[in-house]
């Protein structure tokens, strides 16, 4: 997983509640085996009309936000499905953040396993960034992880928090895997407490 | 195991339970009894085993089945789309090579990894239970704590039998009283999600309690959670009691004999104690609820049978007034129209939320006698190739077929119409699914969530409407 520490971009608004998984990324493009290659179809119903063509009106579809490293929401983002081909679709796009007034729990996990940081900020700071956003070539944000600020295209600062854990992993670009392994003889002597032993096993022979 | 003398939830009760260990930060890591998995979420996880050379640490806890992706017609044939082909045999090339028990797509076991889990005893009451599926959720219904996680997660199972998370808060949504005739699980859940809103749920596990809800069979339970991530919770729960018991008891994977009887006892002892603490509590009064169907793109947007769509003029919150616009517009709806009556062309009876067998007798009882309207397609999906057989084997396909119906094979089909069951631009569908979101059932199609029962009655009306009226002129 990529690192993230600082990053300067373009910040698109979305002002929109309730961006469910299947606006992200439609279902009749999960049938790929790989992570990469999503970024094309990413909000694909809003994005292209029945042809294929672009849709002028659709923000990622205009100049800067085409460029767009940030998203800017109203509350709710990333409700729905748990496909983790959402982020994974954000992230091919070329998106790095993602900052509304609330999440769906889902989403708001599998965008920090791919290096995507969400940052929660009440609705009234959300909606002078989502005017910051609305500035065209000026919309260029400042989000530091290691401060923990967003700098406004003003200069102004805004302070975010995030959970310590989930920030040291991205700071670091760690993958929880290895952490958990690191763990392995606590797991192994759960699995052998008595009170685990009604659990029963399922043997592959007996799935038909 | 924390030795803790306050009232417990029966979520505190499972999560303690279940943490391995408590990081100092207060992230736990949580032991995972049963790992399902699927052909759409698990190719990049077993890739990314592969890669690292991981091997999968409980096989004997994992089940691999094919859903989302599968064709529901005649299953004798190779599958037509290459690249649904390619996920299937890529599911089937990695339990082969990881040894996980998997059950073919051939086999009459196959099914809605939802339907199947509780169906074979292979998610039990008390257990921890992920899936990559956000309606992992209906598991709960036995009274397990059962969410869904994403890809990277299901990797992390696979490696180390465990998830990295923080505790839930606590929510007890009570529905007390008795429901009226015609009235389902279904009905109750959308009134829930209608009250509490898309995201009433968000960080909070819900427990669902409260007289109506121990009426309600293991079918209508699992409606019920299935839907709990509609309502933006990580998880629905209910306590195991009787019905519970006795509905686990002789399932292929369930403990047996004595074992069944010490898994008893302890599941006894999971209920909530009097006195727990819960961070919000929901009260409803199941004589309130009426058949309900969903107007608009989010599954908040409820309305009882003979209630009227939203005008956005009545709303005072510009943001909200335009997003009711634009779901009328999507909808091709009138403000303040009344949702009775609205014409529809398709209906599908299916998913994880309303496949099983007594959500087809349900939607049989209204069907019967009764033929599907002009111009209308109507399938029915059942849940698994068990639900199937056991439909057959009291005729009910006979009284769908008669009727004009499709019977199909198991699976996700039109639910998210990832295989060719799919609306067509435009085409309106009652839907016994759980999500209306644009586009869900297909590019531009347009959902309305109802219970089988309502979906059977728009069938053979052709519009949206109260099966009590049809139910009514048959007795
Ligand atoms: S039936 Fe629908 S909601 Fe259920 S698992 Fe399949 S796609 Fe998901």
């Amino acid at each position: 997983m990529d690192k993230f520490t600082e990053l300067t971009a373009i910040a698109a608004p979305m002002p929109t509640e309730n961006i469910d998984t299947d606006q992200i990324i439609p279902a009749r493009f999960l049938k790929t085996i790989q992570r990469t290659g999503l970024g094309r179809n990413a909000f694909a119903a809003q994005r292209y009309d029945a042809d294929g063509n672009e849709k002028p009106d659709f923000v990622l579809n205009q100049e800067p936000y085409r460029h767009a490293e940030i998203l800017i929401t109203y509350d709710n983002l990333g409700c729905g499905s748990s496909r983790e081909h959402a982020p994974w679709a954000l992230l091919d796009f070329g998106i790095r953040c993602v900052i509304a007034p609330s999440f769906a729990d889902i989403f708001f996990n599998n965008c920090f396993k791919n290096g995507i940081l969400p940052i929660r900020l009440p609705r009234e700071i959300c909606d002078e960034l989502m005017d910051d956003a609305r500035q065209g070539a000026n919309s260029r944000l400042t989000v530091d992880l290691e401060r923990q600020v967003i700098v406004r295209p003003n200069g102004e600062t805004i302070a975010f928090d995030v959970d310590p854990f989930r920030r040291h992993m991205l700071l670091e670009g760690l993958d929880d895997i290895g952490q958990t392994m690191a763990h392995d003889a606590e797991i192994t002597s759960f699995e052998h407490r008595p009170s685990r032993a009604w659990v029963p096993s399922i043997t592959i022979g007996t799935v038909k | 195991m924390p030795v803790t003398t306050s009232p417990r939830t029966l979520f505190d009760k499972i999560w303690d339970d279940h943490v391995v260990e408590r990081l100092e930060d207060g992230t736990c890591i949580l032991y995972i009894d049963r790992h399902l998995v699927h052909e759409v979420t698990s190719p990049q996880a077993f890739e990314g085993l592969r890669m690292s050379g991981r091997r999968v640490r409980r096989p004997d806890a994992t089940v691999a089945v094919a859903d989302h992706n599968v064709p529901t017609s005649d299953r004798s044939k190779p599958i037509e789309e290459p690249q649904s082909r390619l996920q299937i045999e890529t599911l089937e090339k990695n339990v082969a090579e990881f040894g996980v028990p998997y059950f073919p797509l051939r086999s009459t076991s196959q099914g809605i990894v939802h339907v199947v889990g509780p169906e074979q005893g292979i998610s039990l009451p008390g257990m921890t239970i992920v899936c990559g599926d956000s309606h992992t959720s209906t598991h709960g219904a036995l009274g397990s704590l059962a969410f869904g996680i994403g890809t990277s997660e299901v990797e992390h199972v696979l490696a180390t039998q465990t998830i990295l998370q923080k505790p839930a808060k606590n929510m007890r949504v009570s529905v007390e009283g008795k429901v009226g005739p015609g009235v389902t699980a279904k009905d109750i859940m959308l009134a829930i999600i209608g009250r509490i809103g898309t995201a009433g749920g968000t960080g909070h596990v819900i427990e669902f309690a409260g007289s109506a809800i121990r009426d309600l069979d293991m079918a209508g339970r699992m409606t019920l959670c299935n839907m709990s991530i509609e309502a933006g919770a990580r998880a629905g729960l209910v306590a195991p009691d009787e019905t519970t018991f006795a509905y686990v008891k002789g399932r292929p994977f369930a403990p047996k004999g004595e074992a069944f009887e010490q898994a008893c006892d302890y599941w006894r002892s999971l209920a909530s104690d009097d006195g727990a603490y819960f961070d919000t509590e929901v009260t409803l009064a199941a004589e309130e609820i009426i058949p309900s169907v969903t107007w608009g793109t989010s599954p908040q947007d409820v309305l009882p049978i003979d209630g009227s769509v939203p005008s956005p003029s009545d709303e005072p919150d510009p943001a909200r007034a335009a997003q009711i616009q634009r779901a009328l517009d999507y909808m091709g709806l009138e403000a303040g129209q009344k949702i009775a009556g609205t014409p529809v062309d398709v209906v599908f009876i299916g998913s994880c939320t309303n496949s099983r067998l007594e959500d087809l007798r349900a939607a049989a009882d209204v069907v019967r006698g009764r033929h599907v309207a002009e111009g209308v397609r109507a399938m029915i999906v059942p849940g698994s190739g068990l639900v199937k057989h056991a439909a057959e084997a009291e005729g009910l396909d006979k009284v769908f077929l008669d009727a004009g119906f499709e019977w199909r094979e198991a699976g996700c089909s039109m639910c998210l119409g990832m295989n060719p069951d799919r609306l067509t631009p435009g085409q309106r569908c009652a839907s016994t699914s759980n999500r209306n979101f644009e586009g869900r059932q297909g590019p531009d199609g347009r959902t309305h969530l109802c219970s089988p029962a309502m979906a059977a009655a728009a069938a053979v009306t052709g519009r949206l409407c109260d099966v009590r009226e049809l139910v009514k002129e048959t007795v």
